[in-house]
């Protein structure tokens, strides 16, 4: 494992006056509707998690599941009931204003859901904006946003104000905003909820690409599951502020660990999302048939190569080495079977 | 029973109103009555009678309780004086440095504080006009009499009028284009040539000072209630009753605690244009979506830089409609204030009123409403104004605003120099055109008007007499027959039956003031007027507003007409009507009326544009005809906001009512003005102001909690 850069260590947040004293009270055990009859309202409870550098930690969760709050705590827009938080191994409840502004300047970059772009100024003064906060000169911020501009796409509509752009097109400029400083962390809460299906897949794949090129440590919120599987390197599931399971995609599909989860993972496509490695048999068989497959292979794509196979058919990696090896039945039984009560 | 079970509001409203009358109709009219007489004053008449109140004697004609309520608050007015008179002359005398004589001078610490803020206002007003009109105050404020003495070249010139109108344009061609820039140059250039040029820069100094500060400290205390709860709970009432104060009211206060001259002017007009800013301030920030903030704080924003680029910008819709507002009271206050010495137009205009010259009280108005309206325009265009970066621009590019105003100001300079040789012996017109010795229009106007009384003398006197005869005098006096008690048993249940209890408490209390106040048959003739100035001005804006609605162009166009009106000072108003109407009781109705429309007709219009278009297509696929949607759909969803319409004209109203003391009113106005001129006059003025206040409150209070619950009823909250 790559070197920590978020770390969570049982952080809470708890709404309401004395939600401090109460949580000393409770010793770490945290129950919502108790909690709730006396004012006081749960949005994160004892979430424990880390984010190596250059990972994409998807945080899934229906509205009010406390996924936004949990995303402002390690933000610091809000200031954590109790528990601890590490950026690159600084404790960040304990740095001061001018500390954490620092923070903010150089490392982090944050997108919103409501694009939050400030009226007044144009696309690239609202780029140049973290800069300009910063101190850097107007000549070369304004430089390094037109940059910005061109890297997501919006060439020619630098003068414009957001109200005169599409949503998706002000989204690319939050996204531009967030990343003008070549922040390290980049904090996204939903940032294609309020985008129209079309143009959110189109934001998704630009996403991705985008994720590639720059190799950004990663919290996404989103309330869409599909996304989350799309998107994620690993995904964790929150409900009423509790994180419900934390872990990649395919374990997540193949083991659901709660009822909840099951409800999510019911619906999905697994040939959409697992991969061969996922399903395959790493017992060593010696009656392989002649077709190899690669194991990152989603299964979708080479689902027909291996059902017309009528012997077993080998799995290898990207090297040729056969790793493992997958029956046509195995296949069949991963898209059409053993759903209900899960394998 | 059924109807009963169905429409109980309705029910409860008529028990309310048969109560009312009941209690009208019981309670007599004592035999001593008689309308309006002068009570709580210090007349030695043997038929009043007299109690004692904190060492206070106030005397009052006494009636049934039932009738009249006995002023039992008759010593606050004596008491608030006492206690002024006590503050500046007498509490916490301190020594300080006098830097005429010398010497260490013992005083009472508020007079001091006043003297101080006083010295500084004159100062800051001081410059501005010296720059405009020249003059050696500022220099001697800086050295001393005998300095300039000694150099008498140091007084400073003044500009020519030729640098000011061409920096105006300058400066209007640099903020909004070229549009604006001719209509400053114009504007300018009519002024001078008019005769107006020192007056009206008089104004503007004076302007320049109060408009500024008011802004500053309105959007300070504006963010320091948005940032504290504390401060803004504290702040509340205050800007509560400042919003419905008449101006005319804090003058008097004023005139103890700062003297006569601009600068108490200047500081009454902040008192006066602060609250409206601080108001709009608030709303504004508490109007910026928190992801904004949160994005802000994300690229690493200090408390500072969060407020000054990202709070500020954000809310500059509702700060700049504030601007707006404190512009709009400046000018009504440059007018208003000249009644404590306040020169410039302002003076010029109630100077020439006083002598019935329409003429010349037009030309002065003019002159001020067109300053106004530029004023208003440029700061709109300063504050959306954009900068482009991409511009390659040459050295003359960029800095041709400054190149030509430097040409002009040679240029300028160089016209009034020639202008020394041209007009030998007489004045220089290119430096500067001497009051009234432009051109002038008054005569053509006063002939106008004189032309105007001789024809239609006759049609206006009938109108004239057969709206006081028949409709004011016998309103008035219905007014003036109602008892105290069954006055307060209808605003009480109102009260009550709008907002609940607590609304009838508030009402109570504020209905109780004014009516334990000496001034309680004042207050209802100010309120007849208001009341017929508003149901009046309600019909003609609700038929203007909606009539215009009826296309984007004329509602546009409506809107913009409103915005120019709003601008002109109140005072203004009261010319026309005095050519055509001369000194009535009908001249006053009539610049209510006239003004009071305005926000009667915007808010008709915002209300119908409100309406959400989606039903719109709704109902015009529901096959209902125009007059259908209007009645069944626009009208109903409208009428929230429509109200806080009527709410701002019942405001406006009370307002111009208050102004029209000054034709000659038997309400509080009057007592109001006459307070001005009262060396005890201050007490009085306030109480008479917060009269006013209450009066305005008692309405907006009621309104306020039935839109709101309307509002929430219709889902439109």
């Amino acid at each position: 494992m790559s070197e920590t850069v978020i770390k969570c260590e049982s952080v809470y947040k708890i709404f309401g006056e004395n939600a401090k004293k109460m949580l000393e009270e409770s010793n770490g055990n945290v129950d919502a509707k108790t909690f709730q009859e006396k004012g006081c309202i749960v949005g994160v409870n004892n979430a424990s998690f880390e984010v190596a550098k250059g990972e994409m930690l998807v945080v899934m969760g229906l509205s009010g599941s406390g996924k936004s709050t949990l995303l402002r705590c390690i933000s610091r827009l809000t200031d954590a009931t109790g528990g601890k938080i590490f950026i690159e191994g600084q404790d960040l409840l304990e740095l001061n204003n001018k500390e954490l502004i620092e923070l903010r300047r150089s490392k982090m970059g944050m997108v919103f859901q409501s694009f939050a772009l400030l009226p007044h100024k144009t696309v690239v003064e609202n780029i140049a904006f973290p800069l300009q906060i910063k101190g850097t000169k107007t000549e070369d911020s304004i430089n390094r946003a037109m940059e910005m501009v061109k890297l997501v796409g919006l060439d020619g509509r630098e003068n414009y104000f957001p109200r005169e752009l599409s949503g998706g097109q002000q989204q690319r400029v939050g996204i531009a905003r967030s990343l003008a400083v070549e922040p390290d962390i980049w904090f996204l809460d939903e940032p294609f909820s309020a985008l129209d299906p079309l143009i959110r897949k189109e934001m998704q794949d630009e996403f991705l690409r985008l994720q590639e090129k720059l190799q950004k440590t990663i919290m996404f919120i989103t309330h869409d599951f599909d996304e989350a599987l799309k998107l994620a390197d690993r995904i964790a599931i929150m409900k009423d502020g509790i994180i419900e399971q934390l872990d990649t995609p395919a374990n997540i599909v193949l083991n659901p660990a709660t009822e909840y989860v099951r409800k999510f993972t019911e619906e999905v496509p697994r040939e959409k999302v697992l991969v061969i490695e996922d399903v395959m048999d790493t017992t060593s068989n010696d009656n392989l048939g002649d077709l190899k497959v690669l194991k990152d292979e989603i299964i979708e794509n080479v689902a027909e190569k291996i059902l017309t196979q009528e012997k077993i058919v080998a799995v290898v990696d990207s090297e040729n080495n056969i790793v493992g090896s997958i029956k046509p039945s195995k296949i069949i039984d991963t898209v059409f079977g053993g759903r209900k009560n899960g394998s | 029973m059924e109807y009963l079970k169905k429409y109980p509001k309705l029910f409860q409203w008529l028990f309310l109103l048969v109560v009312f009358f009941a209690l009208c109709f019981a309670i007599d009219v004592p035999e001593t009555y008689k309308f309006i007489r002068g009570q709580a004053e210090f007349v030695k008449d043997p038929n009043q009678s007299v109690y004692f109140f904190l060492g206070k004697e106030v005397r009052y004609y006494a009636f049934d309780v039932f009738w009249r309520l006995p002023p039992l608050l008759g010593w606050l007015p004596i008491w608030i004086n006492d206690s002024l008179f006590f503050l500046m002359n007498e509490w916490m005398p301190m020594e300080f440095w006098n830097e005429d004589t010398q010497e260490f001078k013992t005083r009472p610490i508020l007079l001091q504080i006043s003297r101080n803020l006083t010295a500084f206002m004159t100062f800051l007003i001081e410059l501005i006009r010296e720059i405009l009109l020249g003059g050696l105050e500022t220099i001697v404020a800086f050295t001393s009499w005998d300095f300039i003495d000694a150099y008498p070249w140091l007084e400073l010139p003044g500009l020519p009028w030729t640098i000011v109108a061409a920096g105006a344009a300058i400066l209007s061609y640099k903020l909004s284009g070229k549009g604006l820039a001719l209509f400053a140059g114009l504007t300018m250039i009519y002024i001078s040539i008019f005769g107006q040029w020192k007056p009206s820069m008089q104004t503007l100094s004076f302007i320049l000072v109060a408009a500024p500060l008011s802004f500053i400290f309105g959007l300070g205390l504006g963010i320091a209630a948005y940032k504290s709860k504390r401060v803004e709970k504290a702040l509340y009432p205050i800007l509560l009753v400042m919003q419905t104060m008449p101006q005319y009211a804090v003058l008097v206060p004023a005139l103890v605690l700062f003297g006569v001259g601009d600068h108490a002017a200047v500081i009454i007009t902040m008192v006066v244009a602060v609250p409206p800013m601080i108001l709009l301030t608030i709303l504004g920030l508490r109007a910026i979506p928190s992801e904004v903030i949160e994005a802000g704080r994300m690229s690493g924003c200090t408390n500072w830089q969060l407020m000054l680029k990202v709070l500020i910008p954000t809310a500059r819709r509702d700060i700049l409609i504030g601007v707006n507002q404190v512009i709009m009271v400046c000018f009504s206050m440059a007018v208003i204030s000249a009644f404590i010495g306040a020169k410039g137009l302002g003076f010029n205009l109630l100077l020439a009123l006083n002598q019935l010259n329409i003429g010349l009280a037009l030309e002065a108005g003019l002159c001020i409403s067109l300053i106004a309206i530029l004023l208003d325009k440029m700061s709109l265009a300063w504050a959306n104004k954009q900068t482009d970066y991409f511009g390659n621009l040459t050295f003359f590019q960029r800095n041709k605003n400054v190149i030509f105003f430097a040409a002009s100001f040679v240029i300028g300079i160089i016209l009034a120099y020639v202008g020394t040789f041209i007009f030998k012996g007489s004045f220089n017109y290119l430096f500067e055109i001497p009051h009234n010795k432009g051109i002038s229009t008054a005569d053509f106007w006063n002939k106008g008007v004189d032309w105007i009384f001789d024809t239609f003398f006759v049609y206006i006197k009938a109108f004239n007499t057969w709206l006081i005869q028949d409709v004011l005098q016998p309103m008035r006096a219905l007014y003036l027959r109602m008892p105290a008690v069954a006055t307060l048993v209808l605003a009480v249940g109102a009260g009550y039956l709008i907002g609940g209890i607590r609304s009838a408490l508030v009402v109570a209390a504020l209905t109780l003031f004014i009516a334990l106040s000496p001034w309680w048959d004042r207050a209802l003739v100010t309120l007849y007027m208001a009341t017929f100035g508003v149901v009046i001005s309600c019909l003609i804006g609700f038929t203007v507003g909606t009539l215009c609605f009826q296309n984007k162009k004329s509602a546009a166009f409506m809107l913009g007409v409103c915005d120019i009106f709003q601008t002109f000072p109140s005072f203004v108003y009261l010319i026309p009507v005095m050519m055509l109407f001369g000194i009535t009781d009908t001249s006053v109705l009539i610049a209510v009326i006239v003004y009071a429309t305005i926000p009667a007709t915007r808010y008709t219009i915002e209300g119908l544009r409100s309406v959400p278009v989606g039903l719109h297509e709704a109902a015009t696929m529901s096959g209902v005809n125009k007059l259908q949607r209007l009645t069944k759909i626009e009208f109903p969803l409208a009428f929230p906001h429509m109200m806080l319409g009527i709410n701002q004209t019942i405001v406006f109203a009370l307002f111009m009512v208050i102004i029209g003391a000054f034709i000659g009113t038997e309400d509080l106005g009057q007592y109001i003005l006459k307070a001005l001129s009262d060396k005890n006059g201050a007490g009085i003025g306030l109480t008479l102001g917060i009269c006013v206040a209450f009066i305005g409150l008692i309405f907006d209070n009621l309104i306020r909690t039935w839109v709101e619950k309307r509002k929430k009823h219709l889902g439109i909250a």
